[in-house]
């Protein structure tokens, strides 16, 4: 038994880890996890990337490759697995656990019916007749979610959507009735409001077969409304281990508190900087001799550097590993809302305005003679303005046309409906001149810093491109100016992207960005591919530069939490139109269209106790094909008010005309024919 | 960091600017840093010397013939032998080799270039430039290559050699030039090409400082295997009696002569031969350096 974990009365544990140690040639990515599950009960591990969470999972089940080596225990009922033949693992992976990934797709079989594979799993481990499996298979589909099951599961995977394909997975991940159920980070490739029916599904998994899960995942919102125990994870270890309201509410180890500290909320209004931390997460390859947070961490002491903290026990069932665990404190608590804060006055100077763009793809068929055989609306009327020193937040989920119509405004060609003025210029009649002009005035930033940066080019030459394109001779003053305004070092001007961790990157993907002093900054998703604690340090960064360089940004991004925490102004869309644009406090604290009012409450906060009393808006269903969208109202197949509160009189309405944005107070419009206002976060 | 340390930094900056760690300078260092870079240039370089200094040291010119030594072997008199004509094997080896090394690496580098260009240029602006450039590569791999090349050998007189390494090139570079074509396509979504096109470079400054440095590994392979293709060629054309004529020689007529008699006279082919294979040696040790020095992770071999 392992001695420091809550004994509860109850059934003994059915997974149990101890001392579990992984290490690939000289690298030690794992060193001592120690954690065990009871039936019934959710685990939730967190970490960054790189952390060793998914490293721990696949050693538990037996799926690490041929060079790793496993030292420690992991005890499925009692029986040990690390070293067991190959033909005993076999015999409880899949039955006794099983696994739910991360990217849906390649977890199924492409190539054969959704139906077939599930039964196919039901067969594997049970000695049933292929009829009696595909029954068996349909009554998953249907305990899962996914609608007249009899039909699907004749489809192949590509025909389902991502969070079908995950329902499909958690189908056959309970499809033995396993004991324990390992989701590796199984809604992060997933929009909001399908993780909220992912997770619900989840739910109602584990209640049908009682299996205890462990849940990875990098979210902290997820896990505070899922998991019972946390265990939080950072260079390989884990630092803090205890039920989730003491790692939420009473937080003992600097690295739990920097990290909850560091996440942008939807809850939160008023601006309070977030707490990014330090550093980087060390290499596996080249641990600090101490603490390995210790280089990261504010409450730093010469103790730290000494040596390895052990987890000390620090409250019921609760263990943090830091020598001064007993001074910390977790941040200060969440201020109430506070309301709608006062409205600024908008700027005058228009920098930025679209109106009713549209912008249709045609789908065509055959190889030889290509024939149109329908148009897919990605944008489809979508007007805004952004004022000079404003952000404006577009967000949407995927399929809502906010690329689109960011490549509509960076190409400068002239749109197929619709007017974009770019700086005052409209850019169906530009002149060389002024082409060239916002060229210089309007600049990128790319959400995948990586891809962003040509491979083959030194920092030094990525961050003078720009400066030579437009005619400034002898950059390299420039550069190191560019360098230290975003925090690195100039004499790295030499190095190559790969050379720069992820935040570093995409820090010198906005130096590169702001080289010509641009009045505009549009930035696609700019933090999204970063870890929490990196991410805030790169939002305050954005936000302190706009304040002191004047710049005006338009912020397109899917995690409503970043938009809330960076925007002024922020624009919902749905399915290439604006559902919803106001002021950031007035749509997130009283949001008026149905779909805002989902998507806000489809959030999970990192607040367990909000977390377990909050009510859902479950949208139903996925987003339809923009090929072929609803008449009227675009969302009226998913909207809840739609269903359960209109009377058929007022359905006719939705049905038949497409509503416009109409204003509804200071500054907020929604297209909803019934919009009101709401509280939902 | 946070914004005191950035302004900080800020103000640390103010300074003499420090050397400028452009790409050119950066893949200079690197190329010199590694053994093979610097072996294979060294190589290459006092090959270069031997083929043009070297003469000078030699009593005997390549169209001298002393008609008291035929068929000599290497003596103080002559350096590496005579041949039947009673040409000096040194004076004419160098000549051969200043024709080789010259036509060789010319014709490489010009076929690669041109391979690269037009397959980068097809590839980034489709529509029609692809269509007319893709219709002149496919025209020119259909062309048997070496019947052309023979046909049009009266021309190569003295003094022509330059267009006779523009017509080896023509003969070479349109497999390369496909596979150039392809990659731009897939290179051309990538988002640091969009980046560019949003920051304003035109799109053929694009390719030049973004295209085809990404392509850099395949070029250089491409280019080191065309400089032993290119010397093997004029190799065989000269063989047959076009390419370089007489009295002209090249390494080409020098191997086909001295091969003839290299069971009794060593010292008529080995010469030859043995700078053959070193050259050849000396500019794939320079590929192989210049490929490692522009891929930016190609020192990195271990975890980071």
């Amino acid at each position: 038994m392992n001695p420091g974990l809550p004994e509860g009365a109850a059934p003994g544990p059915v997974l149990e880890v101890s001392d579990l140690h992984v290490s690939f040639g000289g690298v030690r990515a794992v060193r001592g996890v120690s954690y065990s599950v009871r039936p019934g009960e959710v685990l939730g591990i967190v970490g960054e990337s790189g952390s060793g969470k998914s490293v721990t999972t696949a050693a538990v089940m037996g799926l690490l490759p041929p060079g790793a080596r496993v030292t420690g225990s992991v005890r499925l009922h009692g029986k040990e697995l690390i070293g067991a033949p190959e033909r005993v693992l076999n015999s409880f992976r899949g039955k006794s656990v099983s696994m739910v990934f991360q990217d849906p797709l390649s977890a199924l079989t492409p190539v054969y019916r959704v139906g077939d594979q599930i039964a196919e799993a039901v067969r594997v481990h049970q000695r049933v007749s292929k009829e009696t499996a595909l029954v068996k298979a349909l009554e998953l589909l249907e305990l899962v979610g996914i609608p007249r099951p009899a039909e699907r599961a004749l489809a192949f995977p590509h025909e389902f959507s991502g969070g079908m394909r995950q329902r499909v997975v958690i189908a056959m991940a309970i499809a033995n009735d396993p004991d324990v159920i390992i989701c590796d980070e199984p809604t992060t490739a997933l929009d909001v409001t399908i993780q909220a029916q992912v997770l619900e599904v989840l739910k109602r998994a584990q209640a049908k077969t009682g299996a205890a899960i462990i849940m990875i995942t990098h979210d902290l919102g997820v896990v505070a409304g899922f998991a019972d125990r946390v265990l939080v994870m950072y260079a390989g270890r884990p630092v803090e281990v205890g039920g989730v309201d003491d790692i939420y509410y009473r937080a003992r180890m600097p690295y739990t508190v920097g990290l909850l500290g560091s996440v942008p909320r939807v809850d939160r209004g008023g601006r309070q900087p977030l707490t990014p931390i330090e550093g980087n997460p060390p290499s596996p390859a080249a641990l600090p001799p101490g603490c390995p947070f210790a280089p990261r961490c504010p409450m730093r002491i010469e103790a730290c550097d000494e040596r390895e903290p052990p987890l000390f026990e620090v409250g019921d069932g609760h263990r943090a590993a830091c020598v001064r665990w007993q001074e910390v404190r977790p941040g200060p608590p969440a201020p109430p809302g506070g309301g709608p804060g006062p409205l600024r006055v908008r700027g005058a100077r228009t920098v930025l305005a679209v109106r009713h763009l549209v912008k249709d793809y045609p789908l065509v068929k055959g190889a030889v003679f290509k024939r149109r055989v329908g148009t897919v609306q990605a944008v489809a009327g979508v007007s805004f303005d952004l004022r000079q020193g404003e952000t404006l937040g577009l967000v949407g989920e995927s399929g809502s046309g906010k690329t689109t119509t960011l490549t509509q405004i960076l190409e400068l060609t002239p749109p197929q409906e619709g007017d974009i003025v770019v700086l005052g210029h409209d850019i169906a009649r530009l002149s060389r001149a002024e082409r060239a002009e916002i060229r210089r005035d309007m600049q990128v930033v790319f959400q995948d810093p990586l891809a962003s940066l040509d491979p083959r080019m030194t920092v030094h030459d990525i961050l003078a491109e720009p400066l030579r394109t437009h005619g400034r001779r002898d950059p390299g003053r420039r550069v190191a100016e560019l360098l230290a305004l975003v925090g690195l070092d100039p004499s790295h001007a030499a190095r190559y992207p790969q050379d720069f961790s992820g935040g570093q990157r995409q820090r010198i993907g906005i130096a590169r960005a702001l080289a010509l002093e641009p009045r505009l900054l549009v930035l696609d998703e700019p933090v999204s591919a970063l870890d929490v604690s990196i991410q805030a340090g790169v939002i305050n960064l954005l936000d302190s530069l706009k304040a002191r360089l004047g710049l005006s940004y338009l912020f397109v991004a899917h995690d409503l939490g970043v938009v809330r925490y960076i925007a002024d102004r922020v624009a919902v869309m749905y399915l290439g139109r604006i559902a919803e644009i106001g002021h950031v406090e007035a749509v997130y604290d009283r949001p008026a269209h149905p779909y805002t009012q989902a998507l806000l409450s489809a959030i999970p906060l990192p607040d367990p106790v909000r977390e377990r009393s909050r009510e859902r808006i479950l949208l139903e269903g996925d987003l339809p094909s923009p090929a072929n969208p609803p008449t009227g109202c675009r969302f009226r197949t998913r909207c809840p008010k739609f269903r359960h509160e209109l009377t058929d009189g007022e359905r006719g309405l939705c049905v038949r005309i497409e509503p416009e944005v109409r204003p509804l107070g200071a500054d907020q419009g929604a297209a909803c024919h019934y919009a009101d206002k709401r509280e939902v976060v | 960091m946070t914004l005191s340390e950035e302004e900080l930094a800020e103000e640390l900056t103010e300074g003499p600017p420090p050397a400028v760690p452009s790409r050119a300078r950066v893949v200079a260092g690197r190329f010199f840093r590694s053994a093979q870079g610097r072996v294979g240039f060294t190589v290459l370089a006092l090959m270069f010397l031997l083929a043009f200094a070297g003469p000078l040291f030699s009593p005997w010119t390549y169209t001298d013939k002393d008609f008291t030594a035929f068929m000599q072997p290497p003596s103080a008199r002559h350096w590496f032998g005579t041949l039947q004509t009673g040409s000096d094997v040194f004076a004419v080896t160098l000549r051969g080799m200043q024709k080789s090394l010259v036509v060789g690496l010319l014709a490489a580098l010009v076929s690669t270039a041109l391979a690269a260009v037009v397959g980068a240029f097809a590839g980034y602006f489709l529509g029609w430039t692809d269509r007319a450039l893709s219709w002149v590569t496919d025209l020119l791999l259909v062309l048997p290559a070496f019947l052309i090349l023979a046909i049009l050998s009266p021309l190569f007189g003295p003094g022509q050699w330059p267009l006779f390494v523009v017509m080896l090139a023509l003969f070479l570079w349109m497999v390369t030039s496909k596979i150039v074509r392809g990659m731009t396509v897939s290179l051309k979504e990538r988002e640091f090409i969009q980046a560019a096109r949003y920051m304003g470079v035109p799109p053929v400054r694009i390719i030049f400082r973004h295209v085809l440095p990404n392509l850099s590994s395949l070029l250089i392979v491409d280019a080191t295997l065309n400089v032993s293709s290119a010397i093997l060629t004029e190799t065989s054309l000269s063989y047959f009696g076009f390419g370089i004529q007489p009295p002209d020689v090249s390494f080409g007529t020098l191997i086909a002569d001295g091969s003839k008699t290299a069971i009794y006279a060593p010292w008529t082919f080995w010469f030859v031969a043995g700078l053959l294979v070193v050259t050849v040696l000396a500019v794939n040790l320079v590929g192989d350096a210049l490929r490692d020095a522009f891929d930016p992770s190609s020192s990195r071999k271990g975890p980071r």
